[in-house]
C-alpha cells in the first residue's frame, strides 16, 4: 500500500521536478522567471499536438521542449535585451501561454492518444526486482516506471553534475551570484542568460508534456492546475539544488495525490479540504523557508537583478 | 551599436513610441491569428463592432469595466510599493464571500443597511486575503508574489465546497447552485447599469487623491522606491506595508462584492472571472496612475466583450482575447526600452578603443 502510493508520488512528482529545473536554471542566472505556468501549458498543448500528428514519443517531446523555449525566448529577449521587469514579463508569459494553449486546446478536447503512442510510457517491470528483499520494493519506487520518469531523475542528476562540476556551471552560478564580476572576468553574461532561460524553458515544456501525455493523458482547459507557480515555490524549498529538486519534488508530488488516495479509501474527508493541501503546503513552505535564512539558504544574490554594463 | 540612457524624454516621444508598440502588437497578433487559421480582420472587426456596436453591447462593456478598473487600482497600490500582489482573484472571491454572507445567512440587518455592510465587510475580506501574505512579507521577507497566488487556489476551492456543499439551494435540483441574494441585497441600476459604475468613477478619484495628496500614498510611493530610503527617513516600514496590502486586497474585495450584488446576484466559484489577472496587466499598462486606469480598463473591456462575442458569433474561442492581451503587454513592456534609452547605430570602432570603452 505505501509503496503503491510512493510510487504515484513520484508519478505525480515528475511535472514538478522538470518544471523546478527549469525555474531553477532561470534563477541561477539571475532571473525570477514567473512565466514557468505559461511554459509548462505551451509544452503541453504543443506535445499533446504533436503526438497526435506524428504518433511518435520523441517528435511530442521534442515539440514541447521548443515551445516551451519559444514562451522563454520571448521572456529572455525582454528581461535580458529589452531589460524590462523581470516580475510583471513573467506574469505576462503566464497568461500569454495560457491563453495559446486553451486557445488551441480547444481543438484537441476529446482526442485521445494513439494505443501505440501511449505504449511508449508504459511503466517499465523490471524481473526479479521484487525478490531482492528489503531493498527490492523500495526500489520499484523508482526503478518500476515509465521512461518519462527516468528522463526527470536524469535531467536531475546530469542538472547537478553541470552545475557542480563543470566549468560553463560554473560561470553560469557566477552569473547569478555577481553579474557584473562575472562579465568583469570576461564572461559572456547575455550568452549565458540566453542559453539557460531557453533550457529553463524547455525543461518546463517537458514537465507540462508529461501532464498532457502520460498523467492525464489527454487535453484539459487549464491541465497544470498552479503547478507551474508551486515549482517556483519549491525552488525556494530546494534552495537552488538540482538533487534536492528530486525530493522536494516527490513530497509535494505525494501531497497532490493524498486526497485522491484518503476518498478511495473510503475515509470520510472533505475533497475540497483535501484538494487546497499542496496550495497550503506551499504557503507553508514559504514562511518556514523565510524565518529560517541560513547561509546555505539564499538565493542567487544578484537575483532579479537588471544588469546594465553602461549604468554601473 | 550603441545603447544611451534618454535623459528626457518628451511627451509627444513617448506617445509616438506607445503607438509603435501598440501597432506592433495589433501586427503580431494578426500574424498569430492567421497562423491559427482565422482572419485577423475579421476577427478585429467583430471585436470592435461586438464591444460597441450598440448599446446593449456598450453597457456590456461598461460592466466588464467595472471591475477591471477596481481591480486595478487595488492592484495599482500594491504594485507601486513593488509588492506584486497577484492574488486579486482569490482577494475578488473572498470579499464576494463575505458580502454573500450578509445578504444570505444574517437577517437581523435593517434592510436599507444591507448593502453598506456588505460592501464593509467585503473590503474587511479582501484585504483580510491579503493582509496574510503583506504580514509574512513585511516580517520574514517571505515571497508575497507566491502566497498571494497559492491563496486564490484555496479561495477557489473553498467557494466550489460551498457551492456544491452547505450552501447548495436545495430548491434547484440537479444543478449546484448558492440561492438568489434577497433584494435588499442587490445593487440599484442607474441609467440601466448597476451602481458599480459610479462606484468605480467614485474610486478613481479618490485613489487618486489618496496617491498624490496624502502622507500615507507618499509613503507607499518612497518605500517602493527604496526601502533603505524610507527607513532613514523615519518611515514605519511595516505598518505602510501592511496599510497598502490591507487596501489592495480591499479594493479587491469590493470588486467581489459589486460582481456577486451587482451582475451575478449570487455567488459562484467564477464570479472573479479572471478580472484579478487581468487587472494585473491594466495596472501596469496604465503605468500604475489611477486615472489612467480607468482608460486603459475602458479598452480592455472592449477587448473582453469583443472577445465573448467573437466566440458567440463567429465560434472563435474567446481565449483569443488572452493572447491578445499578452501580446499587447509584450509590446507595450519592450517599448519601454525605447523610453529609456536610444539606440545608436555607429560603424564598428578600431577594437582597442571599443574594448577600453568598455570598462
Amino acid at each position: 500500500m505505501l509503496i503503491l502510493f510512493l510510487k504515484s508520488a513520484v508519478i505525480a512528482g515528475t511535472p514538478l521536478l522538470f518544471a523546478i529545473l527549469g525555474a531553477m536554471f532561470n534563477e541561477r542566472v539571475g532571473n525570477l522567471n514567473l512565466g514557468i505556468e505559461g511554459m509548462m501549458l505551451l509544452g503541453a498543448v504543443a506535445g499533446f499536438q504533436a503526438a497526435i500528428y506524428s504518433n511518435n514519443p520523441f517528435i511530442a517531446l521534442l515539440f514541447a521542449m521548443i515551445f516551451g523555449s519559444l514562451g522563454a525566448l520571448i521572456y529572455a529577449f525582454l528581461t535580458v535585451t529589452l531589460r524590462t521587469n523581470q516580475v510583471v514579463t513573467g506574469l505576462t508569459l503566464t497568461i500569454f501561454g495560457t491563453g495559446l494553449a486553451r486557445f488551441h486546446g480547444q481543438k484537441l478536447m476529446g482526442m485521445v492518444l494513439p494505443e501505440d503512442f501511449s505504449r511508449h510510457f508504459k511503466p517499465l517491470s523490471i524481473p526479479f526486482l521484487h525478490e531482492i528483499p528489503v531493498l527490492g520494493p523500495f526500489l520499484s519506487i523508482f526503478l518500476e516506471q515509465d521512461l518519462f520518469v527516468y528522463l526527470g531523475f536524469v535531467s536531475a542528476i546530469l542538472s547537478g553534475i553541470y552545475l557542480f562540476k563543470t566549468r560553463p556551471g560554473l560561470n553560469l552560478r557566477a552569473v547569478g551570484e555577481s553579474t557584473a564580476s562575472a562579465d568583469a572576468s570576461g564572461i559572456n553574461v547575455t550568452l549565458y542568460k540566453y542559453i539557460h532561460i531557453l533550457l529553463g524553458g524547455a525543461l518546463c515544456g517537458l514537465g507540462g508534456a508529461y501532464l498532457s501525455l502520460v498523467y492525464v493523458p489527454s487535453w484539459q482547459e487549464n491541465i497544470t492546475s498552479g503547478r507551474g507557480w508551486i515549482a517556483v515555490a519549491l525552488v525556494i524549498f530546494t534552495s537552488w539544488n538540482p538533487y534536492k529538486a528530486i525530493g522536494g519534488a516527490i513530497l509535494f508530488g505525494g501531497l497532490d495525490i493524498l486526497g485522491f488516495r484518503i476518498q478511495s479509501l473510503n475515509i470520510p474527508v472533505n475533497q475540497y479540504f483535501l484538494r487546497m493541501m499542496p496550495y497550503l503546503a506551499t504557503i507553508i513552505v514559504i514562511i518556514i523557508g523565510s524565518i529560517r535564512k541560513s547561509s546555505r539558504h539564499t538565493p542567487p544574490k544578484d537575483l532579479g537583478n537588471p544588469y546594465f554594463r553602461e549604468e554601473r | 551599436m550603441q545603447i544611451i540612457n534618454r535623459p528626457g524624454t518628451s511627451i509627444k516621444q513617448v506617445i509616438t513610441i506607445r503607438v509603435i508598440a501598440i501597432m506592433a502588437a495589433a501586427v503580431v497578433s494578426s500574424f498569430l491569428i492567421t497562423l491559427l487559421g482565422y482572419n485577423p480582420l475579421v476577427v478585429f472587426s467583430n471585436m470592435i463592432k461586438g464591444a460597441l456596436g450598440s448599446n446593449i453591447r456598450i453597457k456590456a462593456t461598461l460592466l466588464e469595466m467595472i471591475p477591471l478598473t477596481i481591480a486595478s487600482l487595488g492592484i495599482i497600490i500594491a504594485f507601486k510599493m513593488k509588492l506584486w500582489n497577484i492574488g486579486g482573484e482569490g482577494q475578488i472571491l473572498m470579499g464576494a464571500f463575505d458580502a454573500s454572507f450578509i445578504a444570505l445567512k444574517v437577517d437581523w440587518i435593517p434592510s436599507f443597511l444591507v448593502l453598506p455592510v456588505m460592501f464593509i465587510v467585503g473590503f474587511l475580506a479582501g484585504g483580510l486575503w491579503a493582509f496574510i501574505p503583506a504580514f509574512f512579507k513585511a516580517r520574514f521577507g517571505a515571497n508575497e508574489t507566491i502566497m498571494t497566488l497559492m491563496l486564490n487556489y484555496i479561495a477557489i476551492q473553498w467557494i466550489t465546497y460551498l457551492q456544491y456543499g452547505p450552501w447548495r439551494d436545495p430548491k434547484n435540483m440537479g444543478f449546484p447552485k448558492i440561492p438568489n441574494f434577497p433584494k435588499e441585497a442587490l445593487l440599484p441600476q442607474i441609467f440601466g447599469i448597476h451602481a458599480g459604475l459610479i462606484i468605480s468613477l467614485v474610486l478613481v478619484v479618490v485613489i487618486t487623491w489618496f496617491m498624490k495628496k496624502t502622507k500615507k500614498g507618499f509613503e507607499i510611493a518612497v518605500v517602493g522606491e527604496s526601502v533603505a530610503t524610507a527607513k532613514y527617513a523615519g518611515m514605519d516600514v511595516f505598518s505602510v506595508i501592511i496599510t497598502a496590502m490591507l487596501i489592495s486586497g480591499g479594493l479587491c474585495g469590493i470588486t467581489g462584492v459589486i460582481q456577486t450584488s451587482g451582475v451575478n446576484k449570487t455567488l459562484t466559484f467564477n464570479v472573479s472571472s479572471g478580472y484579478g489577472n487581468t487587472a494585473i496587466i491594466t495596472a501596469w499598462l496604465s503605468g500604475l496612475s489611477a486615472p489612467w486606469a480607468l482608460l486603459v480598463s475602458f479598452l480592455f473591456a472592449i477587448l473582453l466583450q469583443g472577445g465573448s462575442y467573437i466566440q458567440s458569433a463567429l465560434q472563435i474561442p474567446s481565449s483569443a482575447a488572452d493572447v491578445l492581451q499578452g501580446m499587447i503587454l509584450f509590446c507595450i513592456l519592450g517599448s519601454e526600452f525605447f523610453v529609456r534609452y536610444k539606440v545608436r547605430f555607429t560603424a564598428k570602432k578600431p577594437v582597442s578603443n571599443g574594448g577600453a570603452k568598455a570598462c
